[in-house]
């Protein structure tokens, strides 16, 4: 997942891509170029760049306006002040813990994440490991499972009392049940692992952009293979593990579902389980919650620049560039049997654990360890509960319409700004490359809370339908849409279009007849990601959906505040199959496109 | 003082064992396939193929960076690695130098830290004093012309000058050999024509013994003292470059190398070192031939395009002449190439750009006996 926008590459260099007039001497200015601009009739070209600009522009800055304006001015009106601030950070220690176990989720994730994900990269591209299969297959987990159903399997896993891990390990083997999941360390464990494969996938494609006969001319040069580790291979993966690191931090900190599912058992804050806290108290302190949101939001933000700069810097160190480097696996020799040992315990850990116990649990009328008489027990009555649940059927019809519709609202937007931004000389187009790169740094809670400022005020009638919803998931998403519509344009070399034009087609008939066609591969790749990352889709929806509106995160949280394990089990099976049902799609459709996973939850 | 022998590496197998067990059944495929050859004290021994041929295998299996199959390999009295006895030292412990194709300059540390570092990384016993380390990396970036940049981040050098870095350290263990992987293949092509002589006068002043691996033909002429043309994972010849350039002892060579007239031919008489064939156009004279074929036996001629001597006239005190038409004529700067008709056969000839015979004209042309070699048909 590279978060570089696409500003960073320099494709629009090309002097022959620049569609219109060359500009005459004196017109170089900015100003003189957009007064010409204005001055030309109308094209309808230039009204869809007019519409991108406008549409994208609502959805990245309206939201962070009316957070700031709202947190700041208060809805009462009396000028600028800070009281919400005084109110959420200062007149109690609560305020410090928070921002202390924030600060500590969110290292210690992302140390679990970054240790692991880079220790399965080395060992998966530089080692002759067995079953290279498993790292994949595991790298997937993060797509297929999502969070809140990730943690509530670690629920099963390591609750103090009815926790298997507990109950039949620890308790027959030493007597005493010492996983205890509801704790920090309980957050970071499931956190940490949850993001590790996204590590993993940073980490693979920073192994092989780096040219193996730097760690073999160490070898040679007499240095033992701990030396080379230590003085070559991590102070040239530094800037990759540092950025990947940065991003786990960010990631963890606007994590929801696991401080949210495990934290607030024993009143364990962090930044988004406090919003949502202070949200569902009475009566809402909207002031205090935006001071949080934007605490968090400058957090992230600084962590998301840095990261990116980061990456950005480190392109000093290579070499020789553009070059595919023969694989030449390190023989691990007889260390080779113990690693394959560790790649099926990790798959075991982070993959069969978690899915085994949601199947199980699906299978019993209450969560128990599984015994010769509970085994015997065994039912379909949730899956039955499940399908004769009427609000299933609404959050199933809720999720497919807000997905679709965001996905292809999203694939569309993207596909003209990557256009504007790729392929055209239009001032501002840097700017629109920014706007649509954003949302990135917008926490999914933040976004919520700040897209409930908005349309609690808006006179349309937009708060308590489904169009809110819509409308957070495409602010959300349109920086991933941007990813897979500018790559899939990059491939395309621009004389394409230019012999298009010479062949007398007009812009309308070459974007149709030609653009269109070439790119539609990575844009449905991109589409079917965006449906995939919708039907997890948690932080932002729980602020903003209103009762019969559920989607099917939603009902899964539901039933985890109600209690009802066993049915949130069979609701999270039977999404586990539909996800992978569309990532085994997006995947034959991504191949092509390189398809990445990530955790926007 | 290197010795290689029956060298073996077979495709896509991840350990020793289960190569063994595959190569039972007769079914693997080797991008090495047995391999033998010898490098003297203070030569430089060039490793010559098409890419694919395993010559970099063979590199690589020197080093200790890939494991061979089978085989041995002996570097002075010290066993490197035999596949009988299980002996296979690292990598790390062969104390060679080498050079790689992109350098793998490490971009982290300056041009004097890079240098430095093999130094650095020696068993605490060994490793020399702070002093003694800035002398020898000051001496080995003297020698290859970078006393002036030490200070410098190695990722500024251009790459002529990373390429030196590379062989600064390389040179700075003062190893008993070298190993140098395609060094000049990633610089332009005018800088890879100065730094073969720069190379070639650094080995001969330091006496330097070296494996030098290259796919350009006229860099393993101008550099080696030996060559060993490497095909499909075998060596098709080795011999000084003379030899190899005008002996050829199979057809590969003598199309790898250079550019050769074939002809199938009939062995007609032997007399001494004498051969007489009869080809489809006509009888040559070959002087010379070692190992002579016998009389019978069919044989494949090869003559090189600058060995064929035409002329307008017929000249008649030559032996092997015969007369053609020029069918084309291409000029290359510094020589000129006529393609001559005879019959269906078409020989090329290269001489001095003055020459220029037009297309259609009658000409003739003849081979010196001993420039005419003798091939055996593979």
């Amino acid at each position: 997942m590279t978060l570089a926008s696409t500003s960073t590459t320099s494709r629009d260099d090309d002097p022959a891509s620049r569609p219109g007039p060359a500009p005459r001497p004196g017109e170089n200015k900015p100003v003189d170029r957009l007064l010409r601009l204005l001055r030309r009739p109308l094209s309808f070209q230039g009204l869809l760049v007019g519409v991108a600009v406008v549409v994208v522009g609502y959805l990245a800055l309206v939201p962070l306006g009316y957070l700031v304006h709202d947190t700041f001015l208060g809805s009462g009106g009396s000028g600028v002040s800070l009281d919400a601030f005084a109110r959420a950070y200062g007149g109690n220690s609560q305020a410090g813990q928070m921002l202390l176990n924030s600060l500590w989720f969110a290292v210690g994730s992302a140390a679990l994440a970054l240790t692991l994900g880079t220790a399965l990269a080395y060992v998966q591209v530089r080692t002759d490991t067995p079953f290279k299969g498993l790292f994949f297959a595991a790298s997937l987990v993060p797509l297929i499972v999502p969070g809140i159903l990730y943690s509530t399997s670690w629920i099963f896993l390591g609750d103090p009392s009815t926790g298997l891990l507990n109950s039949l390990l620890f308790k027959p083997l030493f007597g005493s049940s010492p996983i205890n999941i509801y704790s920090v360390w309980g957050m970071i464990w499931v956190q940490g692992l949850h993001l590790a494969p996204v590590t993993f996938l940073l980490m693979v494609a920073a192994f092989r952009a780096m040219d193996p006969s730097l760690e073999e001319s160490a070898a040679m040069s007499g240095a033992s293979r701990l030396t080379v580790l230590r003085r070559i291979t991590v102070p040239l993966l530094r800037p990759a593990m540092i950025s990947a690191a940065l991003l786990m931090f960010v990631q963890s900190l606007e994590s929801f579902e696991v401080p949210g599912l495990l934290g607030l058992q024993n009143g364990i804050y962090v930044f988004t389980s406090r919003i949502y806290f202070v949200l569902r108290a009475y009566p809402i302190d909207y002031g205090a919650a935006g001071a949080y949101a934007i605490g968090l939001l400058v957090i992230a933000a600084m962590g998301v620049l840095l990261s990116g700069w980061l990456q950005r810097s480190s392109r000093n160190f290579q070499t020789v560039g553009g070059k595919a480097f023969r694989p030449r696996p390190v023989e691990l020799g007889r260390a080779r049997p113990y690693v394959g040992a560790g790649v099926i315990l990790y798959f075991l850990v982070t993959v069969i654990l978690p899915v085994g116990v949601l199947v199980y649990a699906s299978l019993l009328k209450y969560y128990t360890a599984p015994t010769s008489k509970t085994l015997g027990r065994l039912t379909l009555d949730n899956y039955r509960a499940v399908f004769t649940m009427p609000l299933a059927f609404t959050a199933l019809k809720n999720s497919l319409i807000v997905g679709i519709g965001a996905a292809t609202a999203v694939m569309f937007l993207a596909a003209i700004v990557a256009w504007v931004v790729l392929r055209t000389k239009a001032p501002g187009r840097r700017v629109l490359d920014l706007l649509a790169f954003t949302p990135i740094v917008i926490p999914g809670l933040v976004l919520g809370l700040a897209l409930s400022f908005v349309y609690l005020r808006m006179p349309l009638p937009i708060y308590g339908t489904l169009l809110i919803l819509l409308i957070s998931y495409c602010t959300r998403y349109l920086p991933y849409g941007m990813r897979y519509a500018s790559s899939a344009m990059a491939q395309m070399s621009p004389e394409l279009e230019e012999s298009a034009a010479v062949s007398g087609a007009s812009w309308f008939q070459t974007f149709r007849r030609v653009l269109l066609p070439l790119m539609s591969g990575g844009i449905l790749a991109g589409w079917v990601y965006i449906l995939v990352v919708s039907f997890r889709e948690l932080s932002s929806t729980i602020l903003l959906y209103s009762p019969g509106k559920e989607v099917l995160s939603v009902l899964i949280w539901e039933q985890f505040e109600n209690g009802q394990f066993t049915t949130l089990a069979a609701l999270g099976v039977c999404m586990v199959a539909l996800l992978v049902l569309l990532v085994s799609v997006a995947y034959r459709l991504g191949a092509r496109f390189g398809l990445q996973s990530d955790s926007a939850n | 003082m290197l010795t290689v022998e029956s060298l073996k590496k077979s495709y896509d197998d991840t350990s020793g064992r289960s190569a063994k067990r595959k190569s039972d059944q007769g079914t693997r495929v080797y991008a090495v396939g047995g391999v033998d050859f010898e490098v003297h004290e203070g030569e430089l021994f060039t490793l010559l193929g098409p890419s694919g041929c395993g010559k970099t295998t063979t590199l690589r299996a020197v080093a200790g960076l890939e494991r061979p199959t089978e085989g041995r390999v002996t570097l002075g009295g010290t066993v490197l690695f035999d596949s009988d006895h299980g002996v296979n030292v690292h990598a790390n412990r062969r104390g060679l130098g080498m050079v790689f194709q992109s350098y793998a300059i490490w971009p982290h540390l300056s041009v004097f830290k890079n240098v430095s570092f093999p130094l650095e990384v020696m068993p605490r016993a060994k490793r020399p004093g702070r002093k003694e380390i800035e002398d020898r990396v000051g001496q080995a970036l003297e020698v290859t012309e970078l006393g002036a940049y030490s200070s410098r981040p190695a990722t500024k050098l251009s790459g002529g000058q990373q390429q030196r870095l590379a062989l600064a350290r390389a040179l700075v263990t003062r190893p008993d050999l070298m190993l140098l992987d395609e060094p000049l293949s990633n610089l332009d092509a005018k800088l890879r024509e100065s730094m073969r002589f720069e190379l070639k006068r650094l080995q001969r002043e330091l006496n330097l013994t070296a494996i030098y691996v290259t796919h350009d033909q006229s860099e393993a002429l101008v550099m080696s003292n030996r060559i060993a043309v490497m095909n499909k994972g075998r060596i098709e010849q080795i011999g000084k470059p003379r030899e190899i350039y005008t002996k050829p002892a199979t057809r590969f060579v003598a199309e790898f190398i250079g550019t050769s007239n074939f002809m199938e031919a009939k062995v007609v008489s032997v007399t001494g070192d004498e051969v007489a064939v009869d080809t489809a156009q006509g009888r040559l004279l070959a002087r010379g031939v070692e190992a002579p074929p016998a009389a019978g036996d069919t044989v494949l001629i090869s003559v090189r395009p600058e060995c064929v001597d035409l002329s307008r006239e017929r000249r008649g005190d030559v032996p092997n002449e015969w007369a053609g038409t020029v069918l084309t004529r291409a000029f290359m700067g510094d020589v000129v190439d006529h393609i001559v008709g005879v019959g269906d056969l078409e020989i090329r000839n290269r001489s001095n750009p003055n020459l220029s015979i037009a297309p259609g004209t009658e000409v003739y042309f003849s081979v010196p006996p001993d420039k005419v070699t003798l091939v055996p048909v593979d």
